[in-house]
């Protein structure tokens, strides 16, 4: 390898390169981010495995070189749920859009939260459909434009982080695209957590979203992101919810411990079931 | 390979066909299910959650069909061997895990015990109006294999059966039951493990970096490896190339879409598994299945005792439809008599495969309980004319 290797590299593949996103999409940033805290936390990358859903988001699932699976609209974190249940072994991440997490698949979530099942769930929030087009997402903020909301939605759009709070998850942070430094770092921090963590990054779509509510394009949305961006670590997640202009709180928002899922399950079997509890063992049947 | 003696509950019990079903999972190796309640399949998972606990495995209840039908997938790429079990509701929600199933080539199966629809229907009366669903419910051109029981003993001895077909041909099976199979008690022998054949899974043996998921070289079913091994492998309902990449483009799509076709299509006649009877002097065949074929064989001896030459073939698989031995008896038999708790479905299979050369006679029932006998006889000796 030569030196100019970006170190990164080592978890692309770059076999897919170039990739599909758009130039000014943040999208890559939350990869290199994510990257980054694998490097930082030194984690086995032969034991982490990455679900993804549909949409932008839902392609990093073939872009990096773990084992990865692109599964279906909204079903990542079920599909990651069968994966972690069947090998506890495995460190399971599910990337994918706020789309694909929280409308179609947004049933999943609050129920996987309230499991608390052991999952890393990194959403990024471009606040539309991007594949398809650009439409209204449960994200999108009041008033924005998009290309089925064409004079603008009125419909209240979903606060993630309290969404996913009040459903049980243990960690809860928020960060922008312009936060690369502190998005790894939560990333890496989730990896030692045990339980369902998530964590949004607030990204932009130029193409779709910035264009079409005159937000300008990448290097202006970054410029929006760090001067109306608030680090507000332990802010109540009921106060973080996003407008089209206005202040973006980032943070750490919720950190806190209770039993992962398959913790119950093991003393709740143990304590029924005395001896006759048979651990389960590899399930590999090849 | 042998069964795992853990799973395996030798000996001679009184069951229902829904827990011989479970029973019949267990002793295929299934250690993972994922569920949501419905009516009438519902005893399959709760006696999965009693049991699999003592074996060494899980059962998780999700919050929906959609969920149930994908995180069995999950668990098959960690390693277990998997399935869900529904109903006709709950079926049709799960449409979209079986193309991706199918796509993907996850050895799994999908257990549906059938009742009367369209829609909430008949929640615990039975029907047999889900067949052509099973086979044409997902999007896009793929195969499944489908096997119907007509028995406790069935639901046990064809489940191992179709976790087997699964593993062999990495294809999601469907378990087609209906409410009567699946709540009617009767004897079930469950012999001991040893006597169990069970079918491992096709893991592959190349060393780290020379596996690709969907290399096939030559046979047309690929290898698997499993998350965690050190593959870093990557899989997608995409349209891929043989190294699970997406690759969107008219000729991967046709190589890939007719392997998925022609793994199950070139294997038809191995696969097809049916009952005959009197076949040799049959100038009338009556072809059913599942619960009808019990009440048929009665039309076939009322039939008999009136000296009409009738024969009987019991489809055991229903998908691929053998149409081989529709095709042969067509040749020599002047008709057949489809009886069925639908309006018509396999009966269009049968015709087509007759193609013209013996008369084809429905005998359609809307489901809500099972055909009378004489309403078959009577068909069978209009046939027989």
């Amino acid at each position: 390898m030569s030196d100019f290797t970006n170190p990164v590299e080592p978890f692309l593949r770059t076999d897919r390169m170039p990739h599909i996103w758009c130039p000014g999409c943040g999208i890559g940033t939350t990869v290199n981010c994510f990257a980054r805290a694998l490097i930082e936390s030194k984690i086995d990358l032969e034991s982490l495995a990455l679900v993804s859903g549909i949409g932008c988001t839902g392609r990093v699932a073939g872009y990096v070189k773990l084992d990865s699976f692109h599964t279906t609209h909204g079903r990542a974190i079920p599909f990651a749920t069968g994966l972690k249940l069947a090998n506890p072994k495995l460190n399971v991440v599910v990337y994918s859009g706020d789309g694909d997490l929280s409308a179609i698949g947004g049933n999943h979530l609050i129920h996987a939260a309230r499991r608390n099942i052991d999952l890393k769930v990194i959403c990024v929030n471009n606040l539309i459909y991007a594949m398809t087009g650009g439409q209204t997402a449960p994200t999108t903020p009041s008033h924005a434009i998009t290309s089925t909301s064409p004079y603008g939605t009125c419909e209240p759009a979903f606060n993630l982080p309290h969404l996913v709070e009040a459903a049980g998850a243990v960690y809860v942070a928020r960060w922008t695209t312009f936060h690369v430094r502190q998005l790894a770092r939560s990333i890496a921090e989730a990896f030692n957590k045990k339980g369902f963590s998530f964590i949004e990054v607030i990204s932009p779509c130029p193409t779709l979203y910035q264009r079409r509510n005159k937000l300008g394009d990448g290097l202006d949305t970054m410029k929006y992101y760090k001067e109306k961006s608030k680090v507000k670590h332990g802010a109540p997640t009921s106060e973080v919810g996003l407008t089209m202009t206005g202040e973006i709180i980032v943070g750490k928002f919720v950190d806190r411990d209770r039993p992962d899922y398959q913790t119950m399950v093991r003393a709740q079997l143990t304590e029924s079931l005395g001896d006759r509890f048979v651990e389960q063992a590899e399930m590999v049947c090849s | 390979m042998k069964a795992d003696p853990r799973g395996v509950l030798t000996g001679v019990h009184f069951l229902d066909g829904d827990h011989a079903c479970c029973e019949g999972a267990l002793a295929a190796g299934a250690r993972f299910a994922s569920g949501y309640p419905i009516t009438p399949s519902t005893e399959i998972v709760e006696r999965f959650a009693a049991r699999v606990p003592t074996v060494g495995g899980t059962f998780i209840q999700m919050e929906d069909e959609l969920a149930a039908s994908i995180t069995l997938q999950g668990a098959v790429w960690g390693g277990a061997k998997a399935f869900t079990v529904t109903s006709g509701p709950g079926f049709s929600l799960m449409m979209e895990h079986i193309g991706y199933a199918a796509m993907t080539e996850t050895p799994c199966v999908f257990v549906d015990v059938q009742r009367g629809g369209p829609s909430t229907g008949l929640p615990t009366l039975p029907a047999q109006a889900d067949m052509m669903q099973a086979r044409w419910g997902s999007h896009g051109d793929y195969e499944i294999i489908a096997l119907c029981p007509n028995s406790p003993q069935e639901c046990f001895d064809l489940t191992i059966k179709a976790f087997n077909l699964a593993e062999e041909y990495r294809v999601p099976v469907m378990f087609m039951m209906d409410e009567v199979v699946g709540h009617m008690t009767e004897k079930v022998v469950i012999p001991p493990a040893d006597q169990i054949e069970v079918v491992p899974r096709r893991h592959t043996r190349k060393p780290l970096g020379e596996y690709l998921p969907y290399q096939t070289n030559g046979d047309m079913v690929p290898e698997i490896a499993h998350a965690g091994e050190g593959y870093k492998f990557h899989i997608t309902g995409l349209t891929h190339d043989e190294r699970g990449y997406p690759n969107m483009t008219p000729p991967v799509q046709d190589k890939l879409v007719r392997r998925l076709q022609n793994k199950i299509r070139n294997a038809a006649d191995r696969i097809a598994l049916y009952e005959e009877e009197n076949l040799q002097d049959a100038e009338v065949v009556v072809v059913s299945y599942g619960i009808t074929s019990r009440v048929a064989q009665r039309a076939i001896e009322m039939a008999r005792a009136k000296k009409l030459p009738v024969g009987k073939l019991r489809l055991i698989t229903a998908w691929p439809f053998p149409e081989t031995k529709i095709r042969e008896l067509s040749a020599y038999v002047k008709a057949f008599v489809v009886p069925e708790l639908n309006l018509g479905q396999m009966v269009h299979e049968v015709e087509r495969a007759a193609a013209g050369k013996a008369r084809t006679f429905a005998v359609p029932h809307a489901g809500g309980s099972v055909h009378h006998p004489e309403d078959i006889l009577k068909v069978i000796v209009e046939a027989c004319r």
